[in-house]
């Protein structure tokens, strides 16, 4: 019930505890992960606005380079008297542990604010489950859940009022996404509403507690056997009175707000019988299930946990109605190996503590990784109760057809609430969707009495990316924590979508349907597939169409189309009168673009105004009138596990797959991402053969390995389709040879860096260029055609290649290829030139990161295999141990290879001198060699498998060693940087072959664009909201100072063929190289086709001086250092002033931005005196 | 020696005036320009089309990429993306006025009517002595008549001219079938004064690259010719201020647009090249040659060659096979 006079406001629950914890600390310590980023964000945002705190001050907010640094500081603080918190997830909880058990074991008031979420075990998930505050349950930290968001509101100040009343540390927790990522509208606490919470003598206590010279003390001491238990014991008392503290604080809350909490909250039948026990998000799923058994006479009731940790036995039993016989008990982790989950063995315990007839008990695991759990599953539980011989332990939401612990779960089961609205919106990241649903839901929201809640759902592409909005409303709160079943209004905002996906699905029994479409309500019906026709005739859904794109155009706002399908869901949906709806939408542009918006929103008025005219309800015929099947996702000729489970995955019915059909430890086949052809451009580059100049150019820079290129004979150009385009070969001495550059129209994604970098112009109309985009729905035919006929000529072998040259690189085997990354990504093009250079002898260890998602994120890779099966072998460990993770990989690969030559020495007479001798001293660095040891080694494994001798057997085992391997570590700038510092800096100390390849974008690219030591002075970006105030750190010059390493910075948009040298020099050191690519990125707010532009501002301004540093050099008696780049020839501020991260500070406060820039100047025209006076230094003087 | 000039209804110290520059940008350029003694300075212009074009572009650069990936739901920090307006500008004109004594010339570019109106008010009311407007528009789309281009222009600066009350001076181009009549009727729409002329970017080519090159040369001593022609002709005949720009470097260009009747001279490329030091050697030398010829103000050699003035005026009408005709015959001889 909602308080007359309290604020509402519709928020995520990130925000909802971001607000609380902000207001009342002193210190936010922060660092970014997944799901949690955005409460750091929102903190350094709020404290650059200057917003004050409780005790009017602006908290000091710092980011660290980890977690167990934001942990240190969070210590550090906290031992000195500051109220101080931050906020994590997942691992990042994991490296704040050994200081966890330190606050704790100190009894320091804090706390730590977490969206929880899975851990990285066989995989990486950023999805919520309760796994990560699960492995810090041990560390002497109360645990206390929200399970909503006002609930995440509350309880952050809860557990600050507790946590400083008690003296106990505070884990507040919520589900990563569900509850972080959900939009509610919530009422909000006043400042007086948490100044009543937490009285100031409770702080005033804790400051009296702190460090101070003027008070000495030592805290922190060792202690010897002696007395180290006694002390661990001596802090009981603070957690046996913690139960009841937090509960006198819940009632607090409740007299000022009238939301009553309770540390077990039951709900449900009071003469229940069967119940479930849980926390967190599922409850409310289990709490609207629950409801509606009882009211159909079941006893059934729910329990929700609300302070895990320290677990009060008496309040659990308390709750627990005295009729309960059967106890369910849902953890939302999972622990390998224990007789049970965390909850579970709490939960049996507590009864066995009670004594006494023991309730039959079972424990099960769901909703691992933001696994859907709704009300069939809480019914599945509760029956599975009622059954004689219940699963323990179970699994619901899955189909665990390997260990058999799954329930089954009757779909048909549905509690939405018969007066809410609910509507899904199916669309593009890139078309607005998600941003104008979230804009629905305010509108709606600002009814008083409307209650409303958004949830998005996500693909893990960071291009052409998918999304689904679930949007419900109604006037009652909504506690559905599940995504929408049956929908009201369906909105498919791109049309291709109605075909890939089961869209209508969701759709109820005589809803209505918006379906933006290039074809009018005279036609649309019979562009359906067929089962989408069957589906709308089915359900009697009311099918309305509209061609958003057009109206967009017409209207000014080319492209931006959720204006329009706002409007038409305002329109047709019936939630508002019209007029009404039409107004607040109006509102809202105003809202959004300003007052000062112009023309945008003249525009966007237009656009509104337009649109209905041209929204149609489109009759129905009574039968299908398409008879065709479903297209097929992928060949019928891939791999069985591509067809199996990938293209399952690809379908979006990754769900449906039981438990047998994945691998059992994280082990995927590489080259799946071929199979994907999302075709997400809209425009792809067409090639002119009769412009090109064959200098490979284009194919070197594609980021998505769409634009290759082969020499083949004339004698094929006779089983060419018609379109097929190939020239003679721009080259003397390959006679009959022919020269074809393929773009492949279905994997590109249209982001025109190729075009961009072509040298060459048509001199009788200069914009046209040897590639030029062009419609892509034009050339489909054609180009597809011209693809199956281009993979069927052989690729160019590698012995025929100039591997020296950017235009001999063109012909060597993209290794990684069509990947998810951003259109016109900036890091991919250096990732593919190591798969081309090094890639059928490449170990990768990835730093986690963009490149670790694009890389690795299910459904697919992009990593794949040449014809010879061979191909990268890649793994992700960490985020923070990429170095050393590949430094593992290189001393297995050193020690297999020792141990392999003294076993061809040892066995020198059988497997022949002519044969061992080579093996043992090829020198392995050049191409030709590796070829040639390649050829031996198949010769030695021939000969060794006619020798029956263990010894044989041995060495068979290990042969493949003797080709020298390749181990790159990749991984963004967050990574080298920051959290990966240490490890990288000990890496190349070590003097070990491991070359590390830096993807430096300059920001945390992956979770969002915060910034990291590597962030330019000046430039704004999230943790750096008033403009990043230090220099970047110059890793190279760190990295030089060790002599032995090889270091290069290189910037493939400036000069492509330094980086190619960089990356091949790197590769022959025989110690450790370090190579930093400068990376374009969306982050850097710049149009991405102008990203290699940008590149090279950055190069001719000295921003970033192209250089290398050969330690080989140095043993010959040169100067190591070879500055590539000359003299800066352009000003910084004509590489600044192109990017939006520099010029958002000028737009909010102009003179730092000034002042930052002519630091920055200063600084650049020093480091570039530093880097020549370094290369101009004659070592033989 | 006196110096003073009116112009536009002010009184200036001297005639030489900094024209809208690079220089004018920032506070610290504006009190250099003071302290190398020019004796107005006329802002850099506020450009609508920038303003908006900046608004458009921080809208789609900040959410480019946004809401497409559960990790990275957006790129930027939720600062400075809300549109701004001339605020900056205007906040530049307040502190100018307050840090120079010399008067300061809001220069502005509108595209919408509200813009140039709107933008005007707020230049008036941030404490600008007058008001600049700078006509640059290429009427490069299909369709544009001259009649049109002409009435635009005009309907511009009657229109701001009615909305503020601080004198306006328009900085026209050379571009017009009849700029003498162009003049008049600007000046019947309410300009109190023409700066002659404003120069265009105008675009070069490179041959390698086969890229339309934009850049902006700074103004040579022979590009004075045109404004001078045009300020010897409009002296004397319009009821406005005259401001000679362009090819301003030395004493001599400073003096030839007076004689031509010039009020002032405006100087954006001299300054530039040899700093702002370089108004007060521009000074003392048209100081130093009106010694020379014993004038006592510049009132007294203000228009002697304009073509009311001089000996020849049709010198200003002809081309050059005038002086094939003149020789052919000698004026003194029947």
């Amino acid at each position: 019930m909602t308080a007359i006079g309290r604020r509402l406001a519709t928020l995520d629950g990130n925000e909802a505890c971001a607000d609380v914890a902000y207001r009342m600390n002193e210190i936010c310590a922060i660092y970014p992960i997944t799901p949690s980023s955005t409460m750091a964000e929102l903190a350094d945002q709020w404290a650059a606005e200057g917003r004050p705190n409780l005790f009017g001050n602006v908290p000091d907010v710092i980011e660290m380079q980890s977690e167990a640094g934001a942990a240190g500081v969070l210590h550090g603080a906290l031992q000195t008297g500051a109220l101080t918190t931050t906020f994590t997830a997942s691992q990042g909880l994991l490296l704040m542990i050994p200081n966890l058990y330190k606050i704790a074991g100190e009894l320091t008031p804090a706390v730590i604010h977490v969206a929880a979420r899975a851990l990285a075990s066989h995989a990486l998930s950023i999805f919520g489950d309760h796994q990560d505050v699960m492995a810090a349950r041990s560390t002497g930290f109360a645990l206390l859940a929200s399970a909503s968001v006002q609930e995440a509101h509350d309880m952050a100040a809860v557990a600050q009022a507790s946590t400083l009343e008690s003296r106990v540390p505070f884990l507040h927790f919520f589900d990563g996404f569900r509850t972080s990522h959900e939009m509610q509208k919530i009422e909000l606490l006043s400042d007086e509403d948490l100044r009543a919470l937490v009285p100031d003598a409770h702080v005033l206590l804790h400051r009296g507690r702190a460090l101070d010279p003027d008070h000495p003390f030592v805290r922190g001491t060792a202690q010897n056997p002696d007395v180290y238990f006694q002390s661990r014991e001596a802090a009981n008392p603070f957690y046996a009175a913690l139960p009841a503290i937090v509960d006198s604080v819940l009632e607090r809350l409740a007299d000022r707000t009238g939301r009553r909490y309770r540390l077990f909250e039951y709900h449900g039948a009071p003469d229940a019988e069967r119940i479930v026990v849980g926390m967190g998000s599922g409850m409310e799923a289990a709490r609207e299930a629950v409801d509606a058994l009882v009211a159909r006479g079941e006893r059934v009731g729910v329990l929700g946990v609300r302070l895990f940790r320290p677990f009060s036995v008496s309040h659990l039993l308390e709750a627990i109605p005295p009729t309960v016989r059967a106890v369910a008990v849902l953890d939302r982790t999972k622990e390998a190996g224990a007789s049970g989950e965390p909850l579970y063995l709490e939960v049996v315990a507590a009864f066995a503590a009670r004594g006494g007839e023991l309730p039959r008990l079972a424990g099960g695991r769901y909703g691992l990784a933001s696994k859907e759990f709704t009300p069939a599953m809480v019914k599945a539980v509760l029956d599975g109760l009622a059954e004689p011989a219940m699963r323990n332990p179970f699994t619901v939401g899955i189909v665990d057809d390997v260990s058999g612990t799954s329930l089954t779960v009757d779909p048909g089961f549905v509690t939405e609430p018969a007066d809410g609205h609910r509507a899904l919106f199916f669309g593009l990241g890139s078309d607005g969707t998600v941003g104008a649903t979230k804009n629905t839901i305010k509108i709606l929201a600002d009814d008083p009495g409307i209650f409303a809640q958004g949830y998005f759902v996500y693909d893990s592409k960071k291009s052409g990316s998918q999304t689904v909005s679930h949007l419900r409303f109604g006037h009652s709160p909504i506690r559905s924590s599940y995504l929408i079943r049956e929908a009201h209004f369906v909105g498919c905002h791109q049309f291709a979508m109605i075909e890939r996906h089961d869209v209508l699905g969701s759709a109820a029994d005589g809803a209505t349907v918006l379906l933006n479409s290039p074809y009018g309500p005279d036609e649309v019906f019979d562009r359906l597939s067929r089962r989408a026709q069957e589906e709308i005739l089915a359900k009697k859904l009311r099918l309305h169409v509209i061609d958003a794109a057009r109206v967009a155009r017409e209207a000014g706002i080319a492209g931006r189309i959720n204006t329009v399908l706002q409007t038409c869901f305002f329109a047709i949906s019936g939630v508002l009168p019209r007029e009404a709806a039409l107004e607040k939408i109006k509102d809202s542009i105003r809202k959004t673009y300003g007052r000062k918006g112009g023309r945008v929103v003249e525009e966007n008025f237009a656009a509104v105004d337009t649109t209905l005219a041209n929204l149609r309800e489109v009759p129905l015929p009574p039968r299908p009138t398409r008879t065709d099947e479903r297209t097929r996702l992928v060949p019928d000729d891939a791999p069985d596990f591509v067809r199996r489970v990938t293209a399952t995955l690809l379908e979006g019915r990754g769900d449906e797959l039981p438990v047998s059909a994945l691998p059992v430890d994280g082990t995927f086949p590489s080259g799946t991402a071929r199979f994907e052809k999302r075709g997400i451009a809209a425009f792809v580059p067409a090639w002119d053969p009769d412009l090109c100049i064959q200098c490979g150019n284009c194919a070197f820079v594609c980021p998505h390995a769409v634009i290759r290129a082969k020499l083949f004979h004339e004698s094929r150009l006779g089983e060419a389709p018609a379109g097929f385009r190939s020239a003679p070969i721009e080259t003397r001495g390959f006679p009959e040879t022919r020269y074809a550059l393929q773009v492949y129209p279905d994997d590109c994604t249209g982001c025109a860096l190729c075009v961009e970098v072509c040298p060459a112009k048509s001199p009788r109309e200069t914009k046209r260029r040897a590639l030029h985009m062009t419609a892509r729905e034009e050339i489909l035919d054609s180009a597809r055609a011209s693809v199956s006929f281009f993979e069927t000529l052989s690729p160019t072998p590698r012995s025929r290649v100039d591997f020296s040259t950017v235009r001999g690189t063109q012909f060597l085997e993209p290794l990684f290829e069509f990947s998810g990354a951003c259109a016109g990504c900036g890091e991919t093009p250096y990732v593919k030139l190591v798969s081309q250079l090094f890639g059928d002898r490449l170990i990768v260890a990835n730093a986690t990161g963009c490149s670790s998602i694009y890389g690795g994120n299910l459904p697919t890779t992009p990593w794949t295999k040449d014809a010879e099966g061979r191909g990268p072998a890649w793994s992700n460990s960490l985020f923070e141990d990429a170095a050393e993770f590949g430094l593992g990989m290189r001393a297995a690969a050193e020690h297999h290879e020792r141990h392999a030559l003294a076993r061809v020495r040892a066995l020198r007479e059988r497997i022949g001198a002519d044969l061992a001798d080579p093996l043992v001293a090829s020198p392995q660095r050049s191409e030709a060699e590796i070829r040639d040891q390649r050829e031996r080694v198949a010769e030695l494994r021939r000969r060794l498998r006619e020798d029956a001798s263990p010894e044989a057997a041995q060495l068979l085992s290990i042969a493949h060693h003797l080709v020298r391997r390749s181990v790159w570590v990749m991984g963004g700038d967050g990574w080298a940087y920051d959290i990966g510092s240490g490890g990288v800096d000990h890496v190349l100390a070590s003097g070990r072959d491991v070359n590390l390849l830096v993807l430096d974008t300059e920001v945390y690219s992956n979770t969002g664009g915060q910034a990291s030591k590597a962030t330019p002075l000046g430039a704004v970006a999230k943790f750096a909201s008033g403009g990043k105030r230090v220099e970047r750190k110059d890793l190279a010059l760190h990295a030089i100072a060790y002599g032995h390493v090889y270091v290069a910075r290189v910037a493939m948009g400036a000069n492509p063929q330094q980086t190619l040298l960089a990356l091949r020099e790197a590769e022959a050191h025989p110690g450790p190289s370090l190579v930093l690519a400068y990376s374009h990125c969306i982050a850097h707010g710049i149009n991405m086709q102008y990203g290699l532009d940008q590149q090279q501002r950055a190069v001719r301004t000295g921003y970033w001086p192209l250089m290398r540093w050969n330690p080989g050099l140095f043993a010959i008696g040169e100067n190591p250092l070879s500055l590539d780049s000359g003299a800066p020839t352009l000003r910084l501020r004509e590489f600044t002033d192109r990017e939006l991260r520099f010029r958002l500070l000028a737009r909010t406060d102009p003179e730092t931005a000034e002042r930052l820039l002519a630091q920055a100047e200063k600084s650049n025209a020093l480091r570039v005196w530093l880097y020549r006076q370094m290369a101009a230094q004659h070592l033989k003087e | 020696m006196d110096l003073e000039t009116p112009w536009l209804g002010l009184r200036l110290a001297h005639p030489v005036v900094a024209s809208a520059s690079p220089l004018s940008r920032t506070l610290d350029g504006i009190r250099r320009l003071e302290d190398g003694g020019v004796s107005a300075i006329v802002l850099h212009s506020l450009f609508e089309e920038e303003i908006l074009h900046d608004n458009e572009a921080t809208l789609h650069l900040s959410s480019a990429g946004s809401e497409s990936h559960p990790e990275s739901l957006g790129y930027f920090p939720a600062v400075g993306r809300e549109p701004t307006g001339p605020d900056r500008y205007l906040e530049l004109v307040r502190r100018a006025r307050e840090a120079v004594a010399v008067p300061i010339v809001a220069s502005l570019n509108g595209v919408t009517e509200t813009g140039w109106t709107d933008f005007a008010k707020l230049l008036e009311e941030a404490g600008a002595n007058a008001l600049e407007l700078n006509l640059f528009h290429l009427p490069v789309a299909a369709g544009w008549r001259g009649r049109a281009v002409e009435d635009r222009c005009e309907h511009v600066v009657r229109a701001v001219a009615k909305s503020v009350s601080i004198p306006v001076n328009v900085k026209l181009s050379p571009y017009f079938s009849a700029i003498g009549e162009m003049a008049e009727r600007l000046v019947a729409a309410g300009a109190r004064g023409l700066a002659l002329f404003n120069r265009f970017y105008q675009p070069d080519f490179d041959l390698e690259k086969l890229e339309v090159e934009r850049s902006l040369e700074l103004s040579k001593p022979w590009e004075m010719r045109l404004p001078l022609l045009w300020i010897a002709v409009l002296h004397g005949r319009i009821g406005a201020s005259l401001a000679g720009t362009s090819g301003v470097e030395s004493r001599d260009e400073v003096v030839k647009y007076l004689l031509a009747g010039a009020d002032v001279v405006m100087t954006t490329s001299a300054l530039l090249r040899n700093g702002p030091a370089h108004a007060r050697a521009l000074v003392d030398g048209l100081r130093d040659w009106l010694e020379a010829r014993g004038c006592r103000s510049v009132d007294d050699v203000r228009g002697s060659m304009s073509q009311r003035k001089v000996a020849n005026p049709e010198a200003f009408e002809r081309g050059n096979y005038l002086h094939i005709l003149q020789e052919y015959r000698s004026p003194y001889q029947l």
